[in-house]
């Protein structure tokens, strides 16, 4: 890998960065202005034009508040769970592709921080170890309602994730390829997972509203019967990183979803709105811009998903903890197996049918 | 020395010294914690090797799950109790030895067996790839793999038979 490579790579992954977090940080506020909206008042509007720096404020309200550890807390433990939650929230952007490819000199540059072609496995992974954040955060607190919270948490995690790698299955069995650039790729032209998995997305929208710890399925913060869920003993900054690893969680599946099952950055028509722009601005500026136009659509599909997550919130009541067990273990896992049987069955017998049929 | 080994041997250093740390740390959160930075160093291992499908799947299996499990347990154990008696002389002796044996076999083995060569004109950089780890499995390994996953089926029956609730047992 020569320099101006590596650069480029390193400037990707900046970005990716940077956005993932003001998007989490936006998306605080826009929790706040969806809840006013829905609840009929006006959410946050002091700070700056629509509240639009109330994140601000709030974060420098948390970092001037006074930095605690309990006194019979693990003390590095104690420090180490917030920041093992932001990093593993933090670590799952880098494999998403955020659009096609950018077209500068002649360099073709991947609006994604790492093609990998095990891309879904790492995202996987990922989700995977979100779970020691607050396991260790909830037992270092030495609080025995902490300590309840993290291993709630803990176990709704391992729960979910067992039927989320089963509803990811079936689309693994559609697209032959674990990496999430050529799953992208192959839902060109309105070919999009959704019409082709709709009880796969629907299983895979739920357990990740149970991994993100979002209402209906926020019982590790439970306040009726944990007071605070695992960071019942955090306050400051330490609180605001848990908070925050919530919300890029929240931004991360939203991307998720939209890759796997809603086509990305691929719109209705494109293929049309990319032969227009390279015949008005030429083959280079022309693709960059039809780029661009296919990154607005994904991060419009992503938030769309940020939106809905947070209408839910506002809607619907929490579930009871044998409640979301028997969903999880019962429902869920028995259905993502008979829809891998089905897609199975549709991929060896029905395709060569159809595909017989239409031509 | 090129980029490639001295990662290497930075890796190898790290896993060692978490190893170590797994049997030294008093409190076991904290061995449990080495325990899964050791996975990830193996997992850095097996992606200089361009085993990147064997590298995820030691994260998802090994660090997300089976060490969840091992914090769960943990966690419930009460710690502030030390249970001192059951590390008396004996035991540690009798762990030594044990140990010690081990060591030795291990050391015996590792002098008899020989080294296959390794030969950097034949060497296929891809074979830890996805698609050929997929084909190697589902083409020639195909009954192998087929058994084993029975054998998964009947130890997951198993665990479900051994924690089910026996009728008239109490209900909590």
């Amino acid at each position: 890998m020569d320099l101006t490579e590596f650069l480029i790579k390193t400037a990707t992954i900046f970005v990716v960065f940077v956005l993932t977090l003001v998007i989490a940080m936006y998306s605080t506020w826009g929790e706040r202005k969806v809840a006013g909206f829905i609840q009929d008042r006006m959410g946050p509007n002091r700070a700056g034009p629509g509240g639009l720096l109330q994140p601000l404020a709030d974060a420098g309200k948390m970092f001037f508040k006074e930095d605690f550890i309990p006194a019979l807390a693990n003390k590095w433990l104690f420090i180490a769970g917030p920041s093992l939650a932001m990093l593993t929230a933090l670590l799952a952007s880098a494999v998403i592709p955020f659009g096609s490819t950018f077209r500068i000199n002649g360099h073709e540059v991947a609006l994604q921080g790492v093609e990998s072609n095990i891309g879904i496995l790492y995202v996987f992974g990922v989700v995977a170890l979100g779970v020691y954040g607050i396991m260790v955060g909830g037992w270092a607190s030495n609080n025995k309602f902490s300590l309840l919270g993290a291993i709630r948490a803990a176990s709704q995690n391992i729960s979910y994730e067992v039927a989320m790698g089963l509803s990811l299955i079936a689309i693994l069995m559609m697209s032959s390829s674990l990496s999430l650039g050529e799953i992208v790729a192959q839902q060109h032209g309105g070919n999009w997972n959704i019409f082709y998995q709709p009880l796969g997305f629907i299983i895979f929208i739920t357990c990740s509203f149970a991994e993100c710890n979002r209402v209906p399925f926020d019982l590790p913060e439970c306040e009726t019967e944990l007071v605070g869920g695992y960071h019942t003993e955090y306050g400051s900054m330490k609180l605001g990183f848990y908070l925050f690893a919530e919300y890029i969680n929240m931004f991360i599946s939203s991307a998720i979803i939209s890759v796997l099952y809603f086509g990305g950055y691929n719109y209705p028509g494109m293929d049309w709105v990319y032969s227009q722009l390279t015949q008005a601005f030429g083959t280079e500026t022309g693709h960059n811009a039809a780029t661009l136009i296919g990154t607005a659509v994904f991060f419009g599909k992503a938030l769309f998903f940020i939106f809905f997550y947070m209408w839910v919130r506002w809607t619907i009541p929490r579930f009871r903890y044998d409640q979301l067990m028997n969903l999880g273990w019962k429902k869920l896992i028995p259905l993502a197996i008979f829809n891998i049987i089905i897609t199975g069955a549709a991929v060896l017998f029905l395709k060569p049918l159809v595909t017989a049929w239409l031509n | 020395m090129n980029s490639a080994i001295s990662f290497f041997y930075f890796l190898s250093f790290l896993t060692v010294l978490s190893a170590v740390m797994v049997v030294v740390s008093r409190n076991p959160i904290h061995s449990v914690l080495y325990l899964i930075l050791t996975f990830f160093t193996l997992s850095g291992h097996y992606i200089l090797l361009n085993a990147q499908f064997l590298a995820a799947v030691n994260i998802i299996v090994y660090a997300g799950a089976i060490m969840v499990l091992f914090l769960f347990v943990i966690m419930f154990l009460n710690m502030k109790q030390d249970n001192e008696e059951s590390k008396t002389n004996l035991t540690k002796i009798a762990a030594t030895i044990v140990g010690g044996t081990v060591f030795v076999i291990l050391f015996g083995a590792y002098r008899k067996s020989i080294i296959p060569a390794f030969d950097p004109q034949q060497f296929d950089s891809q074979i830890g790839m996805i698609e050929n780890l997929g084909h190697l499995l589902f083409r020639d390994y195909l009954l192998p793999f087929e058994l084993v996953s029975i054998l998964l089926l009947v130890a997951m029956v198993g665990a479900v038979m051994l924690g089910k609730r026996e009728i008239g047992e109490r209900h909590f």
